[in-house]
């Protein structure tokens, strides 16, 4: 299985990674090789078998719904890259 | 120094020979010198460690300390560690100054380990070489041209050359049980969810488990006795109690069943890998042990199916990574969508952004099921496999690696000669089990590393079986000629 120019940019929009073209043709071929090393899963038959998700086979373990963390607003927007007014600021979404 | 035990070292801090402000001193002193050459530490925080060190001797004096307390030890720099930059060994993190502590380092600095560092990696744990860091390749401490692994690298290095008593690691495919094998240290990847993951910056949720890496079985069990336990803040984490790790260490191993897959000594082993594991089998049979082949017939699969669940797993969770929260943000964004392309372009490295790829195209519309829902039923066969094996024997033995450490720069070109690194250890993580690597000799100067896999929550059994050996051979006693005489 191969991807073409094509098929690069559009996962690459899916993934949010604005690639140059040089990129685009660099992944091209390291996104291929990676597409046709997994292809051998498809000649297996694994028809009757359940997928296996968590390798202990646990399920979900729920909390009691009650408020459990104190508030430390200040020392999440530490690390943020701007924010104002207590909130995180983003570029303009809507004009 | 850092030739002693933990043991060793921790009755002398009780005996009052040594302060821990001086162990500390001793080991900073040490990385200062040595760690040019090495690269294996991305952050020194000489002032905290001071701190910690003071608060040891404290505990000491009064009469409170366990077998942790004072001891230098290092995290690697996906452990979030409130106060301390973590950067995950990507330039996405360059800036992150955690505002909490993880389950792990939080639960070590507990018991009073002295925390030095944050250690290099391969950015976000994904490599086999370390070459995949931001903050530059760590070097081999056996021959400085030659890669120490990955993605736990600057772990198994610092550990190998003195640097620290011991070292947190992760393990998704092998991350801390390859490094520990090309840098002659002893390593431990536990059962998944025997400790807590909650604090780790995720690469594959379903996959990632923290371990001890140290030069010893015995340290790593003191690790491992800090480390394990529930954790009501991780939800996948196992609710079952914890073994003492340090208990049965020195029973005998008579009757032990030992099971040889026979996958794991085919075609692309190095032979000279492949003798000195035979010896090493050798070692434990006149320990009382016998020897058992046996066949996990689906060990082959192991590399696609997890090639395609861990990347698909990370492209997921490593869509957090946005430019708004946290971490690096590309200058002057002329919208949301621009934000968060350039962001994700700038902030992330070659191989994250092919394995974020690779999973947003596996779990893309028209594909799921032929390729994450494929790769989660090999991953059942994988399992089964192990179920049935370990049935028959107590433990199953083999090779971590075909071969002994590379040269750096020698695999980089080809996308998946890397990939194909990982044979002998991907299994165990898609599986669950836990295993080791341990010590067992050495081939032109580097170091070999013999993968020890268990039943789940059998580490006790592990660093029992590990102990033994290591009581009968000295490989995890040699020290590389750079660590010597500073």
């Amino acid at each position: 299985m191969s991807i073409d120019k094509q098929g690069v940019q559009k996962i690459a929009h899916l993934a949010r990674l604005a690639l140059t073209d040089e990129d685009v043709d660099q992944y091209q071929h390291s996104l291929s090789s990676v597409l046709a090393l997994v292809e051998q899963m498809q000649s297996v038959n694994t028809d009757g078998v359940e997928p296996l998700s968590n390798p202990l086979e646990m399920t979900q373990r729920l909390r009691e719904d009650k408020v459990t963390e104190e508030n430390r607003r200040d020392a999440f927007l530490a690390n943020a890259a701007q924010t104002e007014a207590g909130l995180f600021l983003v570029p303009k979404v809507i004009d | 120094m850092f030739e002693q035990s933990i043991s060793t070292l921790a009755q002398k801090l009780r005996d009052k020979d040594i302060s821990s402000v001086e162990l500390t001193r001793h080991f900073l002193a040490r990385i200062a010198k040595l760690d040019t050459q090495l690269n294996s530490f991305i952050t020194v925080d000489e002032k905290k460690a001071l701190e910690q060190a003071v608060a040891a001797d404290h505990l000491l004096k009064i009469g409170q300390a366990t077998a942790l307390t004072g001891i230098p030890i290092a995290h690697k720099d996906l452990f979030c560690t409130e106060g301390t930059l973590t950067t995950c060994g990507s330039k996405m993190l360059n800036n992150f100054i955690p505002p909490y502590e993880s389950t792990v380092t939080h639960r070590i600095q507990q018991a009073g380990a002295v925390m030095l560092g944050k250690t290099n990696m391969d950015e976000f744990a994904m490599g086999s070489s370390n070459e995949n860091s931001f903050y530059g390749a760590v070097k081999n401490p056996w021959n400085l041209d030659k890669v120490p692994g990955g993605s736990s690298g600057g772990s198994a290095a610092a550990v190998a050359a003195g640097l620290v008593m011991a070292t947190t690691g992760t393990d998704t495919g092998g991350s801390i049980r390859q490094p520990a094998s090309f840098c002659g240290i002893t390593g431990l990847k536990p059962t998944y969810g025997r400790v807590s993951r909650f604090g780790m910056i995720a690469y594959a949720s379903s996959l990632d488990q923290a371990g001890p890496m140290a030069k010893s079985a015995e340290d790593c069990a003191h690790l491992m006795q800090a480390m394990a336990g529930f954790d009501d803040k991780d939800s996948t984490s196992a609710e079952k109690p914890t073994d003492d790790y340090l208990e049965n260490l020195n029973a005998p191993l008579t009757g032990l069943i030992i099971g040889l897959p026979k996958e794991y000594f085919g075609d692309g082993l190095d032979s000279n890998v492949a003798n000195a594991i035979m010896t090493a089998i050798k070692e434990f049979e006149k320990l009382g042990a016998t020897v058992k082949e046996i066949s996990l017939p689906n060990l082959q699969l192991s590399i696609p199916s997890y090639y395609v669940i861990a990347p698909s797993e990370a492209s997921s969770n490593l869509s957090r990574f946005d430019g708004v929260r946290f971490g690096h943000r590309c200058e002057n964004p002329k919208d949301l969508l621009d934000m968060y392309m350039r962001t994700r372009a700038e902030g992330f490295g070659t191989e994250v952004q092919k394995r974020i790829m690779v999973g947003t195209y596996a779990l893309s519309e028209g594909y799921y099921d032929a390729y994450y829902v494929k790769a989660q039923k090999i991953r059942r066969l994988i399992k089964n496999d192990f179920v049935k094996a370990l049935e028959e024997v107590d433990v199953i033995m083999g090779p971590v690696a075909p071969t002994t450490a590379f040269d750096l720069g020698s695999k980089t070109n080809d996308p998946v000669a890397m990939y194909l690194e990982d044979i002998y250890t991907l299994s165990v993580n898609l599986a669950g089990i836990p295993a080791m690597s341990i010590p067992a000799g050495f081939i032109d100067g580097m170091p070999v590393g013999l993968q020890i896999m268990g039943n789940y929550f059998a580490e006790a059994k592990l660093l029992n079986v590990a102990h033994q050996y290591q009581q009968h051979t000295d490989w995890h006693l040699q020290t590389p000629s750079m660590a010597k005489g500073a």
